[in-house]
């Protein structure tokens, strides 16, 4: 497999500086002097500092970490719960349209889920405000948490859980001493996604918000519809460097995990 | 018992949350607009009971959108934005998906973390990182005008073109993955085979290498044009005014134009248009699980 081409190497190189070069582009521009982003005016880093005393940015981070907190945590819990169900439930009544809701949020544009959520919100008379974007969230999350979770568990070896069972446990001991340390990665990494989901989200947050609350993304696009503004270039490198630094965090820690339980798998299985 | 618990919460969130508010979306798209809070009517009630309901209700928003060209040209404008970048996506991401299984194996976990890694990013800033590049005094038309190659500015930012150009940026990991997944599986001999039999490189390419990749293809440009559809954050940020988008078209009727009614009834045809796709997204991945047993 390993004939490496001119071609391979050209077209991989072109996708990948297409990927980041604009990425790479707005976190230099976030050091320029100047207000006007597109002409280098030598290196600084007052924006940064702007931003820090910008209370109107700052109350919207924090209003976005709450929701984001809240909002994945439920979403993991009923999530792990959805996957757990649709992978060793075995039949049910109303499978189809479990699996059905699962799914369909997945590909669902979201201008039609914020939309159905607010006026669900307002039907029922709930004031509108960070309890609403936490339902929200956690609503479609909960769906990406549930993929992620069950595709761990359809690939682990069910025989651990049966040796549980054979050995005295009972099936919520078993599920708490054998199942849960498994798929805690993928219970962990789906918390993460869900996380990142809800701090990304402008078009649901939008539409499930009240005046009382603003999230980071709100704030964020309204400043971006005023066109390129050195401020949010340094927002942005902050928030592309949390996430870098997160994502290859979590991704060495699940590593080491994989192949620490693989060995112990293997273990089990030879003793 | 047991599995009841595990069962019902989950459920009802999913059945209130996310079924019920399609049922009030329909019905409200039912309604007439009205200047109150909230701005619609018939508000639906129990004492009156279904069937003074009922005979309020009309199609009249629907009339309305077929009625009015803007509507039917959105969703048509939609169809083909989504469709032309789509290709596009794929014409991009199929050769870099192809590259990464020509890598060494070493290599090809951190490429994975290469193509993952925008994704994680905000969706928000990746459009946003555009702006600056495509605008009149971007930096694309500074290059260009340094090297010589235009003498005026081209226009890209708020036209179509840089809808495209957004869309490709920000779904191109959607069509990278599942391609790569296709082609890592790909027994090679296959294709040794077909140049043992006379196959020029190319041809052997063209004849083995793409239909096994089939359901990878698929699922990509599925996974693109699906989101694509109702994209609303690209078409406001990078479209132009005559960019017509349905997303952006629902979002302005509800938030500038406070209809709800028709807001509510452009999103009900803009799901019924989505089942198909889906339906068909669905059917790909069953066949590709089928095949992988």
């Amino acid at each position: 497999m390993n004939k490496t081409s001119w071609f391979n190497v050209v077209s991989l190189t072109l996708g990948f500086a297409f990927l980041y070069i604009p990425m790479i582009i707005l976190i230099i521009f976030s050091f320029n002097e100047s207000k006007l982003v597109t002409v280098w005016a030598g290196f600084s880093t007052k924006w940064y500092g702007e931003l820090m005393h910008n209370k109107a940015f700052l109350d919207a981070a924090w209003v976005t970490i709450k929701v984001a907190v809240f909002s994945s945590t439920i979403a993991t819990v009923l999530g792990t719960m959805a996957a757990y169900v649709m992978v060793r439930g075995g039949r049910f009544r109303g499978r189809t349209l479990f699996s059905g809701m699962i799914y369909a949020p997945l590909v669902m544009p979201e201008v039609i889920t914020g939309l159905s959520l607010l006026l669900l919100f307002i039907g029922i008379g709930l004031d509108r405000g960070v309890l609403t974007i936490v339902l929200a969230h956690g609503t479609f999350s909960m769906c990406y948490v549930s993929v992620v979770v069950s595709s761990r568990l359809v690939t682990f070896d069910r025989s651990l859980e049966e040796a549980a069972l054979d050995l005295g446990c009972s099936s919520s001991e078993a599920f708490r001493l054998v199942t849960l340390p498994i798929i805690a990665p993928a219970v962990i990494s789906g918390w993460l996604l869900a996380f990142t989901l809800s701090l990304d989200d402008l078009v649901i947050a939008s539409f499930t918000t009240g005046p009382s609350a603003t999230t980071l993304p709100i704030k964020i696009y309204s400043a971006m519809r005023l066109g390129v503004s050195p401020e949010i270039n340094a927002l942005s490198t902050i928030m592309i460097a949390i996430i870098t630094v997160g994502v290859i965090t979590a991704s060495l820690v699940a590593k080491q995990q994989m192949v620490r339980q693989r060995r112990e798998e293997q273990d089990a299985v030879r003793s | 018992m047991r599995r009841f618990f595990l069962i019902a919460p989950p459920y009802a969130w999913l059945l209130l949350l996310f079924l019920a508010p399609f049922a009030i979306v329909v019905k409200i798209s039912l309604s007439d607009y009205a200047l109150a809070i909230p701005p619609y009517v018939p508000k639906f009630s129990w004492d009156e009971g279904i069937g003074a309901y009922l005979s309020q209700l009309d199609f009249e928003n629907y009339i309305f959108l077929t009625e009015d060209d803007l509507y039917w040209k959105a969703y048509l404008s939609s169809f083909k934005i989504a469709a032309i970048s789509t290709t596009l996506t794929l014409l991009v991401g199929y050769p870099i998906a192809y590259g990464m299984t020509r890598v060494p194996s070493e290599w090809r976990p951190t490429l994975m973390m290469l193509v993952i890694l925008p994704f994680w990013t905000s969706f928000l800033i990746r459009v946003y990182a555009w702006m600056g590049i495509l605008s009149s005094e971007g930096y694309l038309n500074q290059l260009l005008l340094w090297i010589g190659v235009i003498d005026t500015p081209l226009t890209i930012l708020n036209t179509n073109s840089a809808v495209y150009i957004g869309i490709v940026y920000t779904y191109l990991p959607f069509m990278i993955l599942p391609i790569y997944s296709a082609l890592e599986r790909l027994d090679e001999s296959l294709i040794e085979a077909a140049e043992d039999l006379g196959c020029s490189r190319l041809t052997a390419f063209w004849l083995v290498t793409i239909p096994l990749s089939k359901t990878g293809i698929i699922a990509g440009c599925f996974l693109v044009f699906i989101p694509a559809l109702g994209e609303f954050v690209i078409p406001s940020l990078l479209g132009g005014s005559n960019t017509l988008m349905i997303g952006k078209v629902l979002w302005e009727e509800f938030f500038s134009n406070r209809d709800w009614p028709v807001a509510s009834a452009v999103a009900v045809i803009l799901l019924l248009l989505l089942v198909i796709p889906i339906v068909l997204f669905q059917r790909n991945q069953q066949k590709q699980q089928e095949a992988e047993q």
